[in-house]
């Protein structure tokens, strides 16, 4: 007998958590605009706000359509459940604050986005929270940097913006070793090219603003749970497996055996913090997860063709994107990110900052702006943008200059973009 | 809670009340392969509405010490044990798939204790095909895959969760790879072993509820039926669209019909 398969990726990113609407039978998932619900009686509201019920009471803690967006996610991820936050960052903060409070650390990646290692760096220690930043490369490094109090690992599946491909099985066993989850940003890989949950991480988070939305028009983020990491038994996460006064003495890990985490991030985390998803945003990114497939594909089949043309051409100095063989983690790419390595990357013009400048404004398809995973070309230079606050120091530490330029490869035809490189490429070398 | 069932530790989920005996009370029993969780979205309500609610992880399941028993007969007998245990002499017993065996046997071996007997997701005989159980012989995933698949409707495998934000199958999947080694057979071979069921029936004698998912692959409504017709008496439901779970697909139609029956 053959072993029943359930449903593919392709046939997921376009199905996965909703059902057509059961009043009118409309295909697409509508837009439930309201900021609430109306309740059956009393006894059923009684039931809906402590939880004897499942559903949905108010917009800020759930939502119908925000809800076909977590389902799908998590479906894609291979995951249990997701929540739909405002940003990428809302989905950080959620994600940190769900799992401790203040004198708890955490040892991450020190290749992060910006808007993650300000948070990390200079915010959270005003709330009593610490970070050890260390190499992504170095295993022994995250090991090393464990304490007592530490809480959660962290890392980017592919690292903002030096690509610094993060070895999710051995860092997950180190962090599995002391007892601690593995949370990782997945947002430049999307579960299209890597499925972390599968490669030992317990927590994945993306901004649904880049390519799971593509079409640059929301902003949003999603916080995934594995179900996989056992918070009774790891000793170290009492706001899951204790009581919790904020909700008749719910205990979450007792509640559900594999969903504590996520009932005290909704419970707890979104009902205090507030940071939710709008519905129509969350149909926008459902939009655009429709597609994430076919996008993924031609985003990495154009970001091939720009590699190697700017790898020849003489006005480049290195082209960083971890399928070259010079990348110091082209191996590990090749094991982690067999159907590509996304479609950021960075490289240098020759003549540093002014030469970069001359570049940037020649350009005529690719757009100048602060975003990335765009269907539409963007570029972008990281030393006086994203990483603005870093000294020369901590962008080496991040694995760029002063003179990185970074570009988020789009759908336009592959000729086209190559063409205006090309032209930017001759103007920037001209003094 | 944990208390000692028969020397060895077990968690009951009471959604965090203590037992008041002046209180009537509900037993909640898992399926093979599952614990206390898989009734969150039915026993709950119930411990906030004036019953001692009680959801055992049954031995060698979730939080409880192993082994796993080997056969519905032994695991009446637990749950006898786990009541003794608890000081709680009559009360409502649902149990589901497999918990659906062990509630019936328990009720037949123990009639004056049971107020109300409510089973879901049942069949008496219980078999077992043999790819799923030779699967689970070895403890191979192809097992679990088989059962995420037959356990959930077509419709429950494209999502549209009641609980928002959470992936069905993907939830069940992650609940089954959380147990032990060597359950999953322990509980499909007891499932498949007992031949009771027929017995057992005849000799039940308190108000029974029966509900099946109408597109049920596990235990089908058919087989349902047939238990039915061993007990004259009993109410039967059948929720259109649900599969075989049911409590997770159609949680508030299930809960509903407990309400009434309960």
């Amino acid at each position: 007998m053959a072993v029943p398969k359930s449903f593919s990726f392709d046939t997921l990113s376009l199905h996965a958590g909703q059902q057509p609407d059961p009043l009118h039978g409309a295909r697409a998932t509508p837009i439930y605009q309201t900021t609430s619900f109306v309740f059956k009686d009393a006894d059923h509201a009684a039931a809906l706000f402590n939880m004897e019920r499942a559903g949905h009471v108010y917009s800020r803690i759930s939502n119908p359509t925000c809800a076909v967006l977590e389902e799908r996610i998590a479906a894609l991820e291979g995951g249990i459940g997701a929540i739909a936050t405002a940003s990428g960052q809302a989905a950080l903060h959620l994600a940190i604050a769900t799992l401790m409070g203040a004198g708890s650390h955490i040892v991450a990646s020190r290749s992060l986005y910006g808007g993650s290692h300000n948070l990390l760096h200079y915010t959270l220690p005003r709330f009593g929270i610490e970070t050890t930043f260390v190499d992504p490369r170095d295993i022994a490094a995250f090991r090393a940097a464990i304490r007592p109090n530490t809480r959660l690992v962290f890392g980017e599946t592919l690292g903002n913006p030096g690509l610094d491909v993060l070895d999710v099985p051995r860092v997950a066993a180190v962090a599995h070793e002391a007892g601690l989850p593995l949370l990782v940003d997945a947002t430049f890989t999307t579960p299209y090219l890597m499925q972390p949950f599968a490669l030992g991480a317990d927590l994945v988070y993306h901004s649904a603003t880049k390519f799971l939305g593509g079409h640059g028009i929301a902003i949003g983020g999603v916080l995934v749970d594995s179900g996989k990491f056992d918070w009774e038994a790891a000793g170290k996460f009492a706001l899951l497996s204790e009581p919790y006064d904020g909700f008749h003495g719910m205990v979450f890990d007792e509640e559900s055996t594999v969903a504590a985490f996520l009932l005290r991030a909704r419970r707890e985390g979104l009902r205090d913090f507030g940071a939710c998803m709008s519905p129509t945003n969350a149909f926008q990114i459902l939009q655009g997860i429709e597609t994430l497939p076919l996008r993924m594909q031609r985003h990495v089949e154009n970001t091939r063709k720009i590699v190697a043309f700017l790898g020849t051409h003489a006005a480049v100095e290195t082209v960083v994107y971890p399928e070259l063989p010079d990348h110091p983690d082209h191996e590990l790419a090749k094991s982690l990110l067999p159907k590509g390595c996304g479609a950021v990357f960075t490289f240098a013009v020759k003549g540093g900052r002014a030469a970069g400048r001359r570049f940037i404004d020649t350009l005529r398809i690719f757009s100048h702006l602060a975003n990335v995973g765009d269907a539409k070309s963007l570029v972008i230079h990281p030393a006086s943008t994203t990483h603005y606050r870093m000294d020369e120091a901590a962008l080496n530490a991040a694995g760029i200059t002063a003179g990185t330029i970074r570009l988020s490869i789009g759908l336009e035809d592959p000729a086209d973009l190559i063409e205006d490189l090309a032209r930017a490429l001759y103007a920037s070398q001209k003094a | 809670m944990k208390i000692d069932v028969h020397g060895r530790s077990t968690y009951i989920y009471t959604a965090s009340h203590a037992i008041d005996p002046a209180l009537p009370a509900v037993v909640f029993i898992h399926g093979g392969e599952q614990d206390h969780s898989t009734w969150a979205l039915q026993s709950r309500y119930f411990a906030y509405h004036g019953r001692n609610v009680l959801v055992p992880d049954l031995p060698g399941h979730g939080r409880s010490t192993g082994p796993a028993l080997g056969s519905v007969v032994q695991l009446a007998d637990w749950i006898a044990g786990m009541l003794d245990a608890t000081g709680i002499d009559k009360t409502g017993v649902a149990g589901h798939s497999m918990g659906s065996l062990i509630a019936l046997e328990f009720t037949a071996r123990q009639p004056s204790r049971v107020t109300q007997l409510a089973l879901l997701g049942t069949a008496a005989p219980m078999p077992v095909a043999a790819p799923l159980l030779d699967a689970a012989h070895v403890n191979d995933h192809a097992a679990l895959d088989m059962i995420n698949v037959w356990s959930h409707s077509s419709r429950a495998q494209f999502g549209g969760n009641t609980a928002p934000g959470m992936w069905m199958p993907g939830t069940n999947m992650r609940l089954m790879e959380r147990q032990a080694r060597d359950v999953l057979y322990t509980d499909f071979k007891a499932c498949n072993d007992y031949a009771g069921g027929a017995d057992a029936a005849m000799r039940v004698k308190c108000p029974v509820l029966i509900i099946a998912g109408s597109r049920d692959q596990m235990t089908p409504p058919r087989a349902m039926q047939e238990l039915g017709q061993r007990m004259p008496h009993a109410q039967c439901i059948l929720l259109d669209g649900a599969g075989h779970a049911l409590m997770a697909e159609q949680p508030d139609a299930v809960l509903d019909a407990l309400i009434r029956f309960l």
